[in-house]
This record gives C-alpha cells, structure tokens and sequence, in this order.
C-alpha cells in the first residue's frame, strides 16, 4: 500500500491505495464518485474523462499514485451551490445525450476545450472531442452545446 | 481489467532513478506518461513487479535552448511541445506531427520520451524526430550519459538504442529555424493510428527546395528516413510536378506491414502520395 493525498472535488482525501489502483477506481471505489464512468478497457472513449492539476486526462490510463500532490475535478465537482454549469446547462438545454454514458466525459472534456479556446470553431470543437466517443447522438447536438456554452462565454 | 500487483516508486533525481532500476534489474519497468504502458498492462501483456515513475524528476521537464539546439527533457508532454513557441518556430515538423498524435487527455500526459523509447512503428514521433535529426541523451549506470544520433536509435519493432538499466533523459534537436514543415497523416476515421505518415521539413530559396529532410511512420518495423529522396528533392522547383518525379522512389527499400488498414503494395503506394503532400505544404506551394 501507497499513501497518498488528493484533493478531489475541492475536498483533500488521504488514503492507503494499492499502486495499481487507476485513478477511475480509485474515485469510484473508494470515494463514491460514481459520476465519473468506464466505457472502455483500451482509453479510447473518454467517458472517464476528469481534470487532474486543472487540464483533461483520462482517469482509466491514471494511476492513483501518480495523483498524489494533486488535485482532480470530475463531473460532480462542476456545479456550484446547485447551480449547473454552464457546460452542463448547455447539454441539458441543446439535448446532448440520449443515454447519457458519455456525458460525464464529454462535459469534462467540452470544459477543458473551452479553457483552452474560448471560441472555438465547429472544426475545433469537433477535434477537441475527438477523444470521446458517443454511441447515440452523432455528436450534432454536443457540438451545438459546446457552441452555446461558448457563446455563454464560459470559462471554468 | 486491472494491471497486476506490483511495487511503486518514484525517485526525485535522474541518479536515483537509474539506482532503483539497477537495483530491480529485469524486474523493473520505467513510467513515463503512462499512455502506451499503462495499457499495456492493464491488458495484462506485461507485469513488472516495480515501477519506476519517472513524472517527480523535474531535470526531466521543459524546454531550454542552448545555442543552436532545442533541449527537450523526456517528461515534456506533447501539450507542452504544442504550447511551446521555440517548438514551433525551431522545429516545426514535430510540433505538426505531436498535433495529430491521438486526442487532447492522452496529449496532456504523453511524453516525447515515451513515445521515442515506446517506438511504436506506428508512433507519430520518431519520423520528426529523423527528419530533424535529434540526437538522443541517453544516461546508465552511474550516471553516465551518450549520445545517440536518431539515425542509430530505432534498432527494431518496440526496440531502440536504450537498454534495460538505462534512461532516456533529454532530446536535443538542432534547431530548424526558416524550414517550412509538414506532417502528413493518413487516417481512415478521426483518432486512428498512422496508416502512414510522412514527416517533412524543407528550407526554400527563391521558390525552390536548397535542403529538405523526410520521415516516414509505419513503413517498416522502425520509422525510416527517406535519404535518397532527400537528395533527389536539392535544387527542384516546388511544382507538383518536379516533387512528383524526385519522391516516387520514397518506398524503395521499405518493408511496410500489412494488416486490416491496408496491404504492404497500398501503404507503398500511400508513401508516394502523402510525401509529395508533404514536401509541397512544406515548401509552402
Ligand atoms: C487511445 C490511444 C491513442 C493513441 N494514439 C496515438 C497516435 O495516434 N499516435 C502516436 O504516436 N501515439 C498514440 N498513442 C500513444 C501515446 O503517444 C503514448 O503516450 C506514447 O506512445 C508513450 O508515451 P508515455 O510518456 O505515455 O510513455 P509510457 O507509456 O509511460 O512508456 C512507454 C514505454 O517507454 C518506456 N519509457 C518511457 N519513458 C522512458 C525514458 N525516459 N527512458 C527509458 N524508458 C522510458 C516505458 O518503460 C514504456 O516501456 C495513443 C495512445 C492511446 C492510449
Ligand atoms: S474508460 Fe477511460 S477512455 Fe474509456
Ligand atoms: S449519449 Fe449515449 S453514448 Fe453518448
């Protein structure tokens, strides 16, 4: 066992962790952060998609042990004080989700996007997501949330 | 799935790094950004029984110049060689080719050392660094460091120029200052592996090619450097047509795979294509 110390969501946690333990599992198992999902065994689709020190990684191809010192934000950080974020508003609003897997991932991917290019073009959009794969939507209406969300002028 | 049990951990200096793999010999297994080794053994194709994270190293990171090189260490993240304006400006081929490597997450943790050590055939980063070519800072026991030209680091498949006990610690790169650059990527669906790639960087005068310097991705079991097409392009005007003639032999000599994306005669067939591509946008024409 490994200790290690990560602020997650705004809140520090210290626990004893196996060093295999992938950050995804260790969010999930040990802290109930069940909003951050697994779609996939090859870090192709980015539904576990959080931000590690403030920029987008994908928490399955993370070791917890390499987050020690750091600070994670996954989807249910997002929100403040029951307020959606503009992200997440946008989503919900443009219709963004048909079953919702990829959602927490592609939320957080759109954010660091957005961090990242404030105005992106659709092109933009489209590559920055290119890491997140949607089994349902064909994408047109992530793309419009993203838009929205940028016309909204949001940073996080 | 999960990888298998094993030992962590993670050295603060290039010296104790090289201690612990000494020290765990066969057992060891360097961790850079994780992005082709943490797969790896989640797919349980490899179980080391410790690992050596290299990511609390901070002579491993950034980017200096020194005279007329660009010194990059191992632990430098693509996202950080995409920010970088020296990267750009004195080695624009491999800011071209890190753009198209897999998606941003993957780019945020993957490492210029990974990649070249990981030597994937496949991998987006060993043709730039041919065409430019880097040299590579290798350090081993007792902290004894060489320097290993790129034209003698990819020895085979997965296989480079480091040996077990050994670090990758710093790519230098002579700068390329005023060379046009391209990477030219072919892909069937976005976020795909190279079928083939071909890196070029060429210096103009006047409209016409004075030096150029060419690499291939997944045409054989290492990435190759095109040397005679390199030399056939000297003195040519940037047409189609004159970069036609000098690149059609690219894929003499190469032994590219054949897999579901295309037989060996198809990506053959592709190097010609993607490299007068390639040469022409980095000629600027
Ligand atoms: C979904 C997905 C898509 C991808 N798509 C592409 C793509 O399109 N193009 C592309 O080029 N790559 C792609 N990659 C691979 C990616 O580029 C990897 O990040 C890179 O190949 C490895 O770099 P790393 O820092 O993550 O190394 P790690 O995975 O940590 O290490 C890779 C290997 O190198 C060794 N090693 C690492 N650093 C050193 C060092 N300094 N000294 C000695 N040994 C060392 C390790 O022991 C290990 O064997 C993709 C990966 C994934 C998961
Ligand atoms: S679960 Fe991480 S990329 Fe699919
Ligand atoms: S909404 Fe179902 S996978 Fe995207």
């Amino acid at each position: 066992m490994t200790r290690i110390q990560v602020t997650v969501d705004g809140v520090s946690y210290s626990d004893d962790v196996e060093p295999r333990t992938l950050l995804v599992q260790y969010l999930r198992e040990s802290l109930g952060k069940t909003g951050t999902v697994v779609g996939c065994d090859t870090s192709n689709c980015g539904a576990c998609t959080v931000h590690l020190d403030g920029v987008s990684v994908k928490s399955c191809n993370v070791l917890a042990v390499q987050a020690d010192g750091h600070e994670v934000t996954t989807i249910e950080g997002l929100a403040t004080d029951g307020e959606l974020h503009p992200v997440q508003q946008a989503f919900h609003e443009c219709h963004a989700l048909q079953c919702g897997y990829c959602t927490p991932g592609m939320i957080m991917q759109a954010v660091d996007l957005l961090n990242d290019n404030p105005d992106p073009s659709e092109q933009e959009i489209r590559e920055g997501l290119e890491g997140n794969l949607c089994r349902c939507t064909g994408y047109h209406n992530i793309v419009k949330a993203v838009q929205q969300a940028a016309k909204a002028g949001v940073t996080s | 799935m999960i990888p298998a049990q094993f030992d962590y951990v993670a050295p603060e200096t290039v010296q104790d790094a090289i201690a612990a793999l000494a020290e765990h010999g066969d057992d060891a297994k360097v961790l850079a950004g994780g992005q082709s080794l943490l797969p790896i053994l989640r797919m349980r194709l490899n179980a080391p029984g410790v690992i050596v994270d290299l990511g609390r190293i901070p002579e491993l990171q950034g980017i200096s110049e020194e005279g007329d090189h660009l010194v990059i260490g191992a632990m430098t993240t693509y996202a950080a060689l995409l920010a970088s304006e020296a990267v750009s400006t004195h080695a624009g081929v491999l800011s071209k080719a890190i753009h198209t490597v897999a998606d941003p997450q993957i780019r945020h943790r993957g490492t210029i050392g990974g990649a070249l050590v990981h030597a994937d055939p496949a991998g987006d980063v060993g043709a730039p660094a041919l065409a430019l070519g880097a040299e590579l800072v290798i350090a081993g026991a007792g902290g004894a460091t060489r320097t290993v030209a790129a034209d003698d680091f990819f020895e085979d498949l997965f296989t480079t120029a480091v040996r077990d006990g050994e670090l990758l610690t710093q790519v230098r790169v002579p700068k390329h200052t005023g060379w046009g650059a391209h990477y030219e990527k072919f892909v069937r669906v976005s976020h795909q592996w190279s079928i083939v790639g071909v890196a070029a960087t060429v210096r103009s005068e006047a409209g016409s090619i004075a030096e150029a310097r060419v690499g291939l991705t997944n045409m054989g079991s290492t990435p190759l450097r095109a040397k005679a097409v390199e030399e056939a392009l000297v003195g040519r005007p940037a047409t189609d047509e004159a970069v036609r003639a000098a690149v059609a032999s690219v894929a003499d000599g190469t032994n590219p795979p054949s897999d579901l994306n295309g037989d060996s005669d198809y990506r053959k067939h592709l190097a010609t294509v993607l490299t007068r591509r390639a040469v022409l946008a980095a000629a600027g024409a």
